[in-house]
């Protein structure tokens, strides 16, 4: 009797505990969110919202007169992140398919592994590259002088965007019916139109959301990215040119901002900005993979 | 279980007394200017060899980082490579902060292209018009067709705002300005970059040898068009001001500084400290600076 009952507390209390982590998950996500709304609204007394969303100069300490316009750096936030995923999406689904399908299962248990320790590298080594490796190539082959540009920063965000889009991608490859691959295939089907006619199509809305997850990692990067850009305050004039993305500017500038000013409170709504950006990312994502959860089942 | 709670209240008992018994190590925390940190850091280690008991953390960030940091109290000295602004002394008196100031070296801000770079002279205007983006070629100072690439500090730097008074007339940096994160980054990204042109304290410009780092080339500095021109690392010319861009470069304490803050400032501005500050390529402080400090010591 005692000991069912002590049997029963335990149980209570276990599940006490993960019901608070649960919770405490869901209160932090809502903190932030009511921080970053809390501290980035008062920016807008001094900031007309269209001009802090469609100016392109941004020089809160200018002499002169201080401009608050972040379209440059939206834009060159977009831009580096799609031309990583133009980089990226590719080589993953290719390396995606040819782990699921192709490769010998021994070549798989040891690729799927590296692919995966690729993503714990940390971005200031993925950035100390970018300076050293990827910087001079790229002033050599296109005789730009340094290698501080838009693309040298979508490399390195490609790379570092990799692991997840072939780890989900190859998830839900494997996921497709087997049935699937075999009907194909005793259809006369060669390998190749299996792989890329039916079980690509059928694995679609999982290599989607996996190309997303990839790109809501690209657009919070914030260290390669500062280590590689230059960051010219200039609306981008190109992937051969300097950009400055919204993560590298909150970073350089909020170290020395004083506190409680309408610069203070202006990286706060960039930090916002950057939020609903990569929340929208996330959501759709999310979406997209339940819609596709739904329909295996 | 009556044991092991005694035990456990036993030892952190014990724990507790002896991390309360142990004598507080009192660090000495400075921190701010880029420029200044590798300086200070060699300061304080050759201080702390020679001086039993002294412990003194230094750190970068950048001389606004530093200023903030006083102002916070979250450090003890401030280096800055420029003057605090009138703004900032404000906020530090409305915090009860008093700040007072040191000088611990004079710096010869330099300017520095590739070496295959033509140009050998420049007056500061001219280098004003250049990082003012009003200047876009070489080619309208003589040099050869090459664009010109701008690399600077960010705005958390000394040298950010001194360049933006002196030699930029408080006018606006070009928004093409690359932005590079310290010194030797600028450093780096010049001896690739044949269109370069940048800005860095002299200390940066020699290698560990003590010379100036192969691929470099110094631009001599004029005030007048078709004037001497001077290089930064000529210490007469730096001293008698016929160097034009000059600063000094400070460390500020709250208040008269306690006495362990106080030795340190004492032997920096000393004959040992100012050895130390020749050696790392910066220039020694002269007498009226000394005076200054010694004013500010009492």
């Amino acid at each position: 009797m005692k000991k069912r009952k002590w049997a029963n507390l335990k149980e209570s209390a276990i599940r006490a505990f993960f019901l608070t982590c649960g919770i405490l998950a869901v209160l932090v996500l809502i903190g932030i969110f009511a921080t970053l709304l809390a501290t980035a609204v008062p920016a807008f007394k001094e900031i007309r919202l269209s001009e802090f969303l469609l100016k392109k100069n941004w020089d809160p300490t200018s002499p002169e007169k201080a401009e608050y316009g972040l379209l440059s750096m939206i834009v060159s936030t977009l831009m580096v992140t799609g031309g990583a995923l133009l980089l990226a999406v590719p080589i993953g689904i290719g390396v995606a398919a040819y782990l699921s399908d192709v490769a010998h299962w021994r070549v798989r248990e040891i690729v799927k592994p590296i692919v995966e320790i690729l993503a714990a590298i940390p971005s200031v080594v993925v950035g100390f590259l970018g300076i050293v490796l990827f910087g001079p190539a790229i002033a050599k082959i296109f005789h730009t002088g340094n290698g501080l540009n838009a693309l040298n920063g979508s490399i390195l965000l490609a790379i570092m965007s990799l692991p997840t889009i072939i780890s989900i991608s190859e998830d839900s490859l494997n996921a497709v019916p087997q049935a699937y691959g075999e009907a194909s295939l005793a259809l006369g089907a060669s390998r190749w139109q299996t792989l890329f006619r039916v079980k690509v199509p059928a694995a679609l809305s999982g290599i989607i959301a996996a190309c997303m997850l990839g790109m809501g990692r690209a657009i919070g990067e914030t260290m390669t990215v500062l280590m590689v850009t230059g960051n010219a305050r200039a609306f981008p004039h190109g992937f051969l040119g300097s950009v400055r993305t919204m993560t590298a500017n909150i970073a350089i500038e909020l170290g020395e901002v004083p506190y409680y000013t309408t610069h203070y409170y202006a990286l706060f709504a960039i930090g916002l900005v950057l939020f609903v950006m990569t929340f929208i990312v996330n959501l759709a994502a999310d979406v997209i993979l339940r819609r596709y959860q739904e329909r295996e089942q | 279980m009556k044991k092991i709670t005694v035990i456990a209240i036993a030892t952190l008992a014990l724990l507790s007394s002896i991390l309360l018994a142990a004598p507080a190590k009192k660090m000495i925390q400075v921190k701010g200017s880029d420029t200044m940190v590798n300086l200070v850091q060699i300061l304080a280690e050759e201080y702390m060899g020679k001086t039993p008991g002294a412990a003194i953390a230094v750190l970068g960030g950048g001389s606004g980082t530093g200023i903030t940091g006083l102002i916070n109290q979250t450090c003890d000295v401030a280096n800055s490579s420029r003057e605090w602004k009138p703004k900032e002394i404000d906020q530090a008196w409305e915090k009860g902060i008093k700040p007072r100031f040191f000088v611990t070296a004079v710096d010869g801000l330099s300017i520095v292209v590739n070496e295959k770079n033509p140009i050998e002279q420049l007056t500061v205007a001219q280098v004003g018009a250049l990082y003012r983006g009003e200047v876009k070629n070489w080619k309208a100072f003589g040099g050869s067709g090459m664009a010109v690439s701008l690399y600077g500090r960010q705005s958390n730097s000394g040298t950010y705002v001194f360049m933006q008074e002196f030699v930029l007339g408080n006018k606006n940096y070009s928004a093409d300005m690359k932005e590079m994160n310290g010194n030797a980054q600028i450093i780096e990204s010049i001896l690739q970059d044949e269109g370069a042109v940048g800005y860095v304290g002299v200390g940066y410009l020699y290698d560990q040898t003590g010379k100036i780092r192969a691929g470099l080339k110094i631009i001599t500095i004029s005030k007048e068009p078709n004037g001497t021109g001077y290089l930064p690392t000529d210490k007469a010319a730096v001293d008698s001001g016929n160097y034009p861009i000059s600063r000094p470069l400070y460390m500020a304490t709250n208040g008269k500084p306690k006495t362990d803050v106080a030795q340190f400032l004492a032997w920096v501005s000393g004959p040992e400290g100012q050895a130390i500050v020749e050696r790392e390529g910066f220039f020694a402080i002269g007498p009226a600076h000394i005076a200054q400090n010694d004013k500010n010591l009492k």
